[in-house]
């Protein structure tokens, strides 16, 4: 019994209709009790006021942006090194999830920016880098529906998220080296000692919780949707050549 | 290898179109901004750097898909695939013919246009400095992109969108390079950046475009 027995796409489909509901029940609680919780309950910020609490919307999806890439440069390596379909159809899955996510925490940084800053966007390196990431996103989706031949498509888009994965890093690097920042440091991390303040911070990991299982359920549903669509091409093929 | 890095630079000379192009493109980029911008020297000064820099980007992006696409169409790239050299050297070769080509003569006329864009005569050396440099990368990442996108009809859109990304740390590191010379204040940290994203680019991304080529051509 191991974790790549998963990769034929039956036992896949199989496992992930059991997980599935889970997976939506999680995200529904994580998110409900996060956001409530956090829109409702919480105290206005002493000096940001009620604006702070963008910070529901605008942190785990930032982290899910970042995540879902670190997912599809896994995913894809797995697809070239072992070539199991599944893996490459996640990676393709979670691309459009991927670039809402990224989307989303532009959006909500932007909203958040005006107030805060004075301005809906600032050259700043993170939000220069996170617009980066944005259109690195992009040209993988195009490049994915540009291309016919779905193992030919899996095998270029492969090798674009592992040469993009190392330009991100660079131009991460390079915004940096740029231009001085306005957003501030990491509120969040494992091994500070200060983090956000606890009465933002509780209903904050409810969210990202929430927000995590969201991501696994959206990349679920689009991989089994793929799965399926790939199976109606097959269908059809065999049908025509009768 | 040189038989073909001649057969490229003849190709490219000869057979018209490209190499005279991304120039008049870069020319036309120049002379567009101050249009748009205003007359004002000291204005036109001061974003020179990034036009010149953007201008040669662009000027280059707008040529790559003529690295493989031709060869692509008419099979010269199959014989290639099975002659001698190894395809990951077929494609340094090619890259490196497209800099010549295109990224060499961008680096020349680069100085005259920054003329045109209100730059004294001690700065240009190091607009010359950081485009030398920095170019050569531009082609070896676009030789990437370019066949990524070898396949696919009228791929060149696709292709601008997969490169203009992959394009962003040279772009800043080399445009740094040229602003912080003109300022006099030591550049010496991105140049030294910049040599390293040219020489990486060449000699890893080569591998990488060479890789999914195969792909391309199986």
């Amino acid at each position: 019994m191991s974790l790549w027995e998963y990769a034929n796409p039956v036992k896949f489909l199989k496992l992930s209709d059991k997980v599935l509901p889970f997976f939506v029940g999680f995200s529904i609680i994580g998110l409900s009790i996060g956001l409530f919780w956090g829109f409702f309950f919480t105290p206005d910020d002493y000096r940001q006021g009620s604006t702070v609490k963008i910070i529901y919307l605008h942190v785990p999806s930032a982290l899910m942006a970042i995540n879902a890439w670190f997912m599809m440069l896994v995913a894809s390596l797995i697809w070239l090194v072992r070539r199991h379909h599944v893996s490459a159809l996640a990676a393709k899955a979670a691309a459009p999830v991927g670039v809402t996510m990224t989307m989303v925490a532009l959006v909500t940084g932007a909203l958040w920016g005006q107030p805060m800053w004075g301005t809906w966007w600032a050259w700043d390196p993170r939000l220069t880098s996170f617009l980066v990431l944005f259109l690195f996103y992009l040209g993988y989706i195009a490049l994915w529906s540009a291309i016919d031949n779905p193992d030919t498509a899996a095998d270029l888009t492969s090798m674009l998220c592992i040469v993009g994965s190392v330009f991100a890093i660079l131009s991460r690097y390079a915004v940096n080296f740029w231009n001085q920042g306005l957003h501030q440091g990491a509120s969040l991390s494992l091994d500070k000692e200060k983090n956000v303040a606890d009465v933002f911070y509780q209903p904050l990991l409810f969210s990202i919780f929430g927000f995590v299982f969201l991501f696994l359920t959206l990349v679920l549903i689009g991989t089994r949707t793929e799965i399926r669509l790939r199976r109606i091409e097959a269908l059809r093929l065999r049908k025509d050549s009768e | 290898m040189i038989a073909l890095l001649q057969r490229d630079l003849l190709l490219a000379v000869r057979a018209g179109g490209g190499f005279g192009l991304g120039v008049a493109f870069f020319l036309i980029v120049v002379v567009l901004v101050p249009l748009g911008i205003g007359p004002d020297m000291v204005i036109l000064s001061k974003v020179s750097v990034g036009v010149l820099w953007v201008g040669a980007l662009l000027a280059c992006v707008l040529s790559l898909d003529r690295i493989f696409s031709l060869d692509y169409d008419d099979g010269t790239l199959e014989l290639l695939l099975t002659s001698p050299i190894p395809l990951e050297a077929v494609v340094t070769i090619k890259a490196f013919s497209h800099w010549i080509t295109t990224g060499l003569p961008l680096v020349v006329i680069s100085p005259i246009l920054g003329l045109l864009l209100g730059l004294q005569v001690s700065d240009l050396k190091w607009v010359v400095i950081s485009l030398l440099i920095g170019t050569p990368a531009l082609s070896a990442i676009g030789a990437f992109g370019a066949s990524l996108t070898v396949g696919i009809r009228r791929g060149g859109l696709l292709l601008s969108l997969l490169v203009l990304p992959l394009y962003v740390p040279t772009l800043i590191f080399g445009a740094n390079v040229a602003s912080k010379g003109l300022e006099d204040v030591s550049n010496n940290g991105a140049l030294l950046i910049l040599t390293a994203v040219t020489l990486a680019a060449f000699s890893i991304l080569p591998f990488a475009s060479a890789f999914v080529l195969r792909i391309n051509l199986r």
